[in-house]
């Protein structure tokens, strides 16, 4: 299980943005958060894949409780939640081909590049879009490659952070069906953070709300 | 009306037609070409020309002494009877050697050193830009003069003064770029991913900052042979019969209030070409080598 218990964290000294909020996500759950923009949302997704660290309040994994955030916390637990982040083109590295932005996980952990033919193929994405720039293919196409990079190392969480946001209906409809996939799959505790109440109703096992 | 509604609507199109953006980078394309052809032009001079003439800068011909511009001399002659023209070049090579090591090194030194301060952030950054402060701090010129003179008449010693005060710029924007760059989602991508920091140094930090560092080091290239100019002037520099810019332009000083000219006018114009060249080369390349406008226009 994945639980954030009392968090209260902000970006400038004296504002708090999250201020005591609870979380938990159970493996092969899928748990929505709702709220208006600014309430916190993607704050709570970054403490929650260990990229910022809580002022107070105690994240647990798996029993563990995390002491070390970003850096500071060992490889083996970072990669155990893989995230997706709202704006595909901000996330990808622009000098690099999708071949290389979802080969990157597996070879920064020691895993061989070839993974990468099939979690393209997961996610749709056909051969020649690979050796594409970001630039030269599009947001949906983007975020599938992004999505890809989240679900390499098999992570045992997953936090999408407005991951459809970007992105038309089409490709909202196959990157909701792969994570759910993936959920029941390899039993995937998801968290699907959005301002859309409606694709949370269909999306989600439970609700929680922000602000 | 009709026929102002019309001339808005011309007027619309061809703004349209020829978008701001795609006008200047014509230009600075052809900047860059020549810049690239200018600097080709001299380095081709400054390496094959010397060669070709006779030139022995260790021999005085009082017979040929300070001659005006002719057929037979070019650029006339200096004032110990020596072909200007290749003379000239002969400097611009040694001038341009020295500025291409000077850059080079306090490329390398200060992006590695920018990188490194930006990567690590928090204190071990504030104390390695005190660091680059306390460099800054000293003049350069100053600090040039006392690495040279504790070596007097040595290329290295002279390479080495220009790039242990000039790689401190080259630090600072890098460092710059560098934390810019570390706030970027896709950084926070790769922590998530398991990526380690030398890794994300080196995948991802490092192949974004080449392109200013190269900027850097293309703008670099003209200060450093300005520099060695400046020290040889004052007699600091490169020993005098290994002609540098710096050294024929120390000897002109007499020579040109004698009437001569052309000792000044011609190394100075090789010097100002050269300047002018390398920078129209770095506005060329940054064009090509910065492709974030171009996938930030498609945000």
């Amino acid at each position: 299980m994945l639980s954030a218990e009392g968090i209260v964290v902000g970006y400038r000294k004296g504002v708090p943005v999250l201020d005591g909020v609870d979380l938990h996500i159970t493996p092969g759950e899928t748990v929505g958060l709702a709220g208006p923009s600014g309430c916190g949302k993607s704050t709570l997704a970054k403490v929650l894949c260990l990229l910022l660290r809580p002022w107070k309040g105690r994240l647990r994994m798996d029993g563990e409780v995390i002491t070390g955030f970003r850096h500071d916390a060992p490889a083996a637990l970072r990669t155990r939640v893989g995230v997706v982040f709202q704006q595909p083109r901000l996330a990808v590295d622009p000098r690099l081909t999708l071949r290389e932005i979802v080969a990157e996980p597996l070879l920064a952990n020691g895993f061989p590049a070839s993974g990468v033919i099939g979690l393209a193929n997961r996610v749709g994405l056909t051969g020649e879009l690979l050796e594409r720039r970001p630039h030269e293919v599009s947001d949906g196409q983007l975020q599938r490659a992004c999505l890809a990079r989240a679900l390499a190392l098999r992570p045992r969480y997953l936090v999408c952070d407005e991951m459809t946001a970007m992105v038309d209906a089409s490709s909202t409809a196959g990157l909701v069906r792969v994570v759910r996939e993936q959920a029941s799959d390899l039993e995937t505790g998801v968290l699907a953070i959005s301002h859309d109440d409606a694709l949370l109703d269909v999306w989600a096992d439970r609700v929680e709300r922000l602000g | 009306m009709a026929d102002l509604v019309g001339a808005w609507h011309s007027a619309a199109r061809s703004r349209a037609g020829t978008p701001r953006g795609r006008h200047i980078g014509g230009r600075a394309r052809l900047r860059g070409l020549l810049g690239v052809g200018g600097l080709l032009v001299l380095i081709a001079a400054a390496v094959l020309l010397p060669s070709l003439g006779e030139l022995d800068q260790s021999k005085v011909n009082y017979g040929t002494r300070l001659l005006a511009p002719s057929t037979a001399h070019p650029f006339g002659t200096d004032a110990n009877g020596a072909d200007l023209l290749l003379r000239s070049f002969a400097g611009l090579r040694v001038s341009l050697l020295v500025a291409a090591l000077c850059a080079a090194i306090s490329t390398v030194l200060g992006s590695l050193f920018g990188a490194i301060s930006g990567a690590l952030g928090g204190w071990p950054d504030r104390l390695l830009m005190r660091l680059v402060d306390t460099v800054n701090a000293v003049p350069h010129l100053l600090l040039g003069i006392v690495i040279v003179a504790l070596f007097r008449g040595n290329l290295w010693a002279v390479v080495a003064s220009i790039a242990l005060t000039h790689w401190t710029t080259v630090a600072r924007i890098v460092r710059a770029e560098v934390l810019s760059l570390r706030e970027r989602p896709f950084i926070d991508a790769a922590i998530s991913g398991g990526s380690s920091r030398a890794r994300i140094l080196r995948r991802h930090l490092l192949p974004a900052i080449v392109g200013q560092a190269a900027i850097s080091a293309v703008l670099l290239l003209p200060h450093a042979v300005w520099h060695e100019t400046a020290l040889s002037f004052l007699g600091l520099g490169l020993p005098p019969h290994l002609a540098s810019i710096g050294n024929i332009l120390t000897e002109a000083r007499r020579a040109v209030l004698l009437g001569s000219w052309w000792v000044v006018v011609f190394p100075s114009v090789l010097l100002v070409l050269t300047t002018l060249a390398t920078s129209g080369l770095a506005a060329g390349w940054r064009d090509r080598l910065v492709p974030r406008r171009r996938s930030e226009l498609a945000l």
